[in-house]
């Protein structure tokens, strides 16, 4: 693999040039050449998919069957595309020559609609974006404008975040096991993966009412107090997991189809997933060893002790290795969380901010004070001093960064997420060309999108 | 080096060029911009440089050979109607020194114009068609700079502040 040159690819600015290649120019003739695989690296649209098959077309009266290539369109409507993605592939035969995602199928418009909210209001357009795990995206945004703010929150809020937002990872490792296996024809490991999740989802409308859209994260803290056997429920969960997981394996491991399909498929080197701002678990399975709980911890994730599983093939089968651990990694984090939750019974849940965090109802009802906060952050919302904030959180597809603008009103200047989603999306040409129509399905399986969080 | 986010003696808000590269004179960043740097701002623990248009492609180079290795995303707010009326903001994270910094760009309202860094980063590449798209800023030098949210044949760029929220009537 090329990376294997490298010492340590984190250090390094990639930019040793190469000497017997062309260099690679885009339309102002500014250069590439940096990169070992410069042509790769441009991400081509779907008109120069388009455009560069027919250049493949021979002149008239040549041979009109042999060395053709076919246009072939993918989606969005098609079960393997994970949502309303579409993809042009130039086909010979079965083998991809190159392929062009198209997306925006899926765009509402969630970035505008916030700049005419409240900034609490805002929160639950943020459920919505990466709909497979709306604790998380309410956590970065949270942060962002709690960091806009100055806010300092509770350590027990912290580590309630932290525990959900573990708790969300192992369900959206479960939903992107489920759908690539079953992508791959391993159906029963879809039904097995979503009897778990049905448990995590019912835990999380304990929690906080709603099974998926749960809002409940918000800025400030946490929507309401858990209720009070929940953590028991959630610590029986978390003793059972681990079997589950081997029940997983049980089924893969060694099933020789699922082996066949995704070793060695859909390879991308460490420097190729940084070029193309590809992060989360196909980063660490590129051999790149960053992960942003442990390398720029937020909410408290420096107080946990946990380790960040990588792998250095870059394939298929290196990212499901990677989840898989990723998942008792986050079954430990779980446990951790729960211990230092249960030392810190009856203490404060959220920031000390009465114009800034809805009052408890029970408050809100009996005392004057609490009614008239009520009333104003209901009515008026609050204002935030003015500036720029971004926070980053390692949701379960990658790094998530909310980048937060206000103009000292109530109403956020600007929100814009970065979804790993989106440049994650950006790597499919390069793990995909020169394999067979079959493995972009099993690599988009093992991208794990959700166009929710591309689309926006 | 001090890590200015963890170093008690970080104040918390320095702004000007002058007051943040004496407050932080051995950043990385600010010793690998050094000459690029209009304006400067060290905010809520974030360190943002502003830099002129035209030297965009230049500070990524330096941005990248300084160590910031890793492309977050850039995306644009709109001053509307101020000018000049865009900023671009550009995200970029060194995986060695675990630092983020902003590089800021002001981009004039009529005929918004920037050069493309995709040679620098490709991974800019979606984020530069969505900027385009939504705001409608071109990056010359883009491989090829199309929308990629709304239509083609679509009139306006949504996220400008004089785009209405519900569409035109």
């Amino acid at each position: 693999m090329s990376n294997s040159t490298l010492e340590d690819p984190r250090q390094t600015a990639y930019n040793a040039p190469e000497a017997d290649s062309a260099p690679i120019t885009d339309t102002t003739g500014a250069t590439l050449a940096g990169f070992r695989n410069a042509e790769d690296l441009i991400i081509p649209g779907v008109e120069d998919v388009v455009e560069e098959s027919t250049s493949h077309h021979h002149p008239h009266g040549s041979d009109p069957v042999d060395s053709q290539t076919m246009v072939l369109n993918m989606g969005p409507q098609h079960p393997s595309t994970h949502g309303v993605l579409r993809l042009v592939l130039e086909v010979d035969g079965e083998t991809v020559i190159s392929l062009a995602p198209d997306i925006g199928y899926l765009h509402t418009g969630i970035e505008k609609t916030a700049e005419a909210k409240f900034y609490s209001q805002v929160t639950p357009l943020t459920d919505r974006i990466d709909y497979i795990c709306p604790m998380t995206n309410n956590t970065a945004y949270a942060l962002a404008v709690e960091k806009l703010l100055g806010l300092e929150i509770p350590e027990r809020s912290q580590y309630l975040r932290v525990l959900l937002n573990e708790l969300t990872r192992i369900q959206s490792h479960l939903v992107w096991l489920g759908t690539h296996a079953m992508d791959i024809g391993a159906l029963t490991v879809f039904l097995y993966c979503f009897r778990e999740r049905e448990d995590l989802l019912r835990i999380f409308e304990a929690i906080s009412g709603q099974r998926m859209m749960s809002s409940y994260i918000r800025i400030g803290g946490v929507a309401l107090e858990p209720p009070a056997d929940i953590y028991d429920r959630i610590r029986k969960f978390l003793n059972a997991f681990p079997k589950h997981i081997e029940e997983y394996e049980g089924l893969l491991n060694a099933n020789p189809i699922w082996m066949g399909r995704l070793k060695g498929v859909g390879v991308l080197s460490g420097e190729e997933a940084i070029a193309l701002g590809v992060t989360g678990p196909p980063l660490r399975a590129s051999g790149i060893d960053w992960d942003v709980r442990r390398d720029m911890p937020y909410s408290g994730y420096d107080k946990f002790k946990f380790n960040v599983p990588t792998s250095k093939d870059g394939d298929v089968w290196a990212r499901y290795i990677v989840r898989m651990q990723e998942m008792r990694e986050s079954v430990s984090i779980c446990h951790q969380a729960l211990d230092l939750l249960a030392n810190l019974r009856d203490t404060r849940l959220n920031a000390d901010a009465p114009k800034i965090v809805l009052p408890d109802r029970e408050q809100m009802k009996t005392q004057m004070e609490s009614l008239i906060h009520h009333f104003k952050i209901v009515t008026e919302g609050f204002q935030v001093p003015a500036g720029e904030a971004t926070s980053s959180v390692e949701a379960p597809h990658g790094m998530m960064n909310y980048y937060v603008v206000s103009d000292g009103t109530a109403k956020p200047y600007r929100v814009h997420m970065r979804n790993a989603d989106f440049a994650n999306l950006q790597a499919l040409e390069t793990m995909c060309k020169g394999r067979l129509i079959a493995d972009v399905v099993a690599v988009i399986g093992s991208i794990d999108i959700v166009l929710g969080a591309i689309d926006r | 080096m001090a890590d200015p986010i963890t170093n008690p003696a970080t104040p918390d808000a320095i702004f000007g060029k002058a007051a943040v590269t004496e407050a932080l004179a051995d950043h990385v960043a600010i010793l690998g911009l050094k000459d690029l740097i209009t304006d400067a701002k060290w905010d809520r623990k974030e360190l943002t440089l502003t830099i002129a248009p035209e030297n965009i492609r230049a500070a990524a180079q330096a941005a990248k050979d300084a160590g910031y290795n890793f492309f977050e995303d850039v995306t644009a707010v709109d001053w509307y109607p101020a000018e000049p009326r865009f900023q671009v903001a550009y995200s970029i994270l060194s995986m060695g020194l675990k630092q983020r910094i902003r590089i800021n760009v002001r981009v004039s309202g009529d005929d918004p114009r920037i050069d493309s860094i995709t040679s620098v980063w490709p991974s800019a590449n979606f984020y530069e068609r969505e900027v385009f798209d939504l705001f409608g800023i071109h990056f010359p030098g883009h491989p090829r700079l199309t929308r990629i949210m709304m239509p083609d044949n679509w009139n306006g760029h949504p996220l400008r502040k004089d785009y209405p929220v519900e569409g035109y009537r």
